[in-house]
C-alpha cells in the first residue's frame, strides 16, 4: 500500500532527477520502474496527475503548458530545498516569525574548547 | 479610581524595566526552570494587563470608574457632546490608549500565530518530501544534511527531525538524550510559550524588556526540556551531546563543509550552551524549601492584581 505521502516524496524524487522535467506517463513508467519493479502494478496516471496538481498547488512543481502532455518540473532543487528548511530551523533569516525548538544553538570557538574541558574535567570527555 | 490607576501605573512600570532585568541576571531560574517560566509569563500576562488597566482607570474617573455607563455615554456623545464636565482630554487620550494597545497586543499575537502556522505548514509539507521516517520511530524523520541539526515540528501529528550529519556525530546514548529532548518540548507546548512571548516582543519591540523575557524563556524551555531528558539518559551524554551538536560543525567532519551547509552557520550564543552544560556538569543546588511556592505565590499575586482592579471597573 503506497500512502499519498511516500507517493508525493518519489514524484519530487524523480523529477529532481530529470532536469529536463517529465511529462505524466513518463513519470509513471520511471515510478514503476524504481519503486515497484517486482509489482509490476501501473500507477494510474490520473492519481499521478493528483499527485503533481498538489505538489503544484503547494509550489514545488511547475507544470510546462505548450506541449502534450503537459512536462512538469521540480520549481527549486532537492539541495536548495532543504537549505531553506535549515535557514528557517537555525533562524538566520531574522523575518521569520517561527521559534522553532532546535536542540541546540551554535558556539564560537573558545566556548566550545571550554566546554570540551569542562566535560573533560569531569572524565566524559568527547 | 485615580489611586487605582496610579496603582496599576507603578506595577506596569516595575514590570516593564526593573523587575525583569533582575530576572534575567538572576542565576536561581538556573536551579527551577519551571518555577521561573511561571513567573516571567506572569511577568508578562501582569505588566500588560496592569498597563491597559491603568489607562482605563485614569479615563474611567469622570464616568464613576463604570466601564458600562462610560460607554454609553461615551458612544451616545462623542460626537454630540455634552462629555461629564470633568472630562479632560487627557481622560480621552488614555481611554483611547487603553483600547488601543489592548487592541495591538491581541491583534500582534494573533497575527504572529497565524504567520508562524502558514511557515509551519509549508515546512511539513517541504519535510514529508525531503526526509523520510526512522524504522521503527514514526514521529522522527531523517533528513540528508551534513550537519548535526536536531528540531521538533509541533501540530496534531509532531516530527522530531534530524540531520545525517547528527546521527554520524553522536553514539546512542547522545541520540537518546536529543531524542528524549526533543520530546519534552513537543509534550510541554513548549512551542506556544515561545510564541507568546514572540509575539510580545514584536507588539513592543522599543521596550528592551520584552527582547530581554524572549531570550530568558528561549533559555527556560530548554533547560527544562534537558530535565527531562535526563531521566531517560545520564547527565554525561546528555552534556556531551550538546556540547557537540553546539561546537562549530566544519571544524572535525571535512564533510560537513559541504557548499549547502557553508553559508549555514548559526549566530552563536554561547551564554545559552554554557549555562546549559554547567548546570548539567556540576548540578546547582536545589532552592531552599519553600522558595518555589513562595515564587508561584507571587506570580499569582501579580495577575490578580491588576484583574482585580480591572474587575472592579465593570
Amino acid at each position: 500500500m503506497i500512502t499519498l505521502g511516500v507517493l508525493e516524496r518519489s514524484v519530487m524524487n524523480a523529477l529532481w532527477e530529470s532536469p529536463d522535467g517529465l511529462s505524466a506517463p513518463e513519470l509513471g513508467e520511471r515510478l514503476v520502474a524504481v519503486e515497484a519493479p517486482a509489482k509490476r502494478r501501473e500507477l494510474a496516471t490520473t492519481t499521478l496527475l493528483t499527485v503533481l496538481s498538489r505538489l503544484e498547488s503547494k509550489g514545488f512543481v511547475s507544470r510546462t503548458r505548450a506541449t502534450r502532455p503537459h512536462r512538469y518540473h521540480a520549481v527549486n532543487s532537492r539541495s536548495e530545498h532543504t537549505a531553506e528548511l535549515m535557514h528557517e530551523v537555525l533562524q538566520l533569516a531574522p523575518d521569520r516569525d517561527d521559534a522553532l525548538a532546535r536542540f541546540v544553538g551554535g558556539v564560537s570557538p573558545t566556548e566550545a574548547e571550554t566546554l570540551r574541558r569542562l566535560l573533560a574535567s569531569r572524565g566524559t570527555g568527547e | 479610581m485615580f489611586a487605582a490607576s496610579i496603582g496599576l501605573a507603578i506595577l506596569a512600570l516595575a514590570l516593564a524595566w526593573p523587575v525583569p532585568i533582575a530576572l534575567a541576571k538572576a542565576s536561581w531560574p538556573a536551579r527551577a526552570p519551571g518555577t521561573a517560566l511561571a513567573l516571567w509569563q506572569a511577568i508578562a500576562l501582569s505588566g500588560g494587563l496592569s498597563m491597559i488597566g491603568a489607562l482605563l482607570a485614569f479615563g474611567l474617573t469622570p464616568f464613576d470608574g463604570d466601564l458600562g455607563s462610560a460607554a454609553r455615554l461615551l458612544s451616545g456623545r462623542l460626537l454630540e457632546g455634552p462629555l461629564p464636565s470633568q472630562t479632560g482630554a487627557l481622560q480621552l487620550v488614555a481611554l483611547a490608549g487603553a483600547v488601543v494597545l489592548g487592541a495591538h497586543l491581541v491583534l500582534s499575537l494573533a497575527s504572529t500565530a497565524v504567520s508562524t502556522d502558514r511557515e509551519r505548514r509549508r515546512h511539513r509539507a517541504l519535510i514529508g518530501l525531503l526526509s523520510s521516517p526512522l524504522q521503527g520511530s514514526p514521529g522522527t524523520r531523517m533528513l540528508d544534511f551534513p550537519a548535526p541539526v536536531a528540531y521538533c515540528l509541533p501540530g496534531v501529528r509532531s516530527i522530531t527531525v534530524l540531520t545525517e550529519g547528527l546521527v554520524r556525530v553522536l553514539d546512542a546514548a547522545q541520540l537518546r538524550a536529543v531524542l528524549a529532548h526533543e520530546r519534552a518540548h513537543l509534550r510541554q507546548y513548549h512551542h506556544l510559550v515561545l510564541l507568546a512571548f514572540k509575539a510580545w516582543n514584536i507588539a513592543l519591540p522599543w521596550f528592551p524588556i520584552a527582547n530581554r523575557a524572549e531570550k530568558a524563556v528561549a533559555l527556560l524551555v530548554e533547560m527544562l526540556a534537558d530535565d527531562d531528558a535526563r531521566r531517560e539518559v545520564d547527565d554525561a551524554s546528555l552534556a556531551t551531546a550538546i556540547a557537540i551538536v553546539g561546537s562549530p560543525w566544519r571544524d572535525g567532519d571535512p564533510t560537513a563543509a559541504s557548499t549547502a551547509s557553508d553559508e549555514l552557520v548559526p549566530e552563536a550564543d554561547p551564554e545559552t550552551l554554557g549555562a546549559r552544560v554547567s548546570r548539567l556538569v556540576s548540578p546547582p543546588a536545589a532552592l531552599p524549601a519553600g522558595a518555589r511556592p513562595l515564587v508561584l505565590v507571587v506570580s499569582f499575586a501579580l495577575i490578580a492584581s491588576p484583574v482585580a482592579v480591572l474587575l472592579t471597573l465593570l
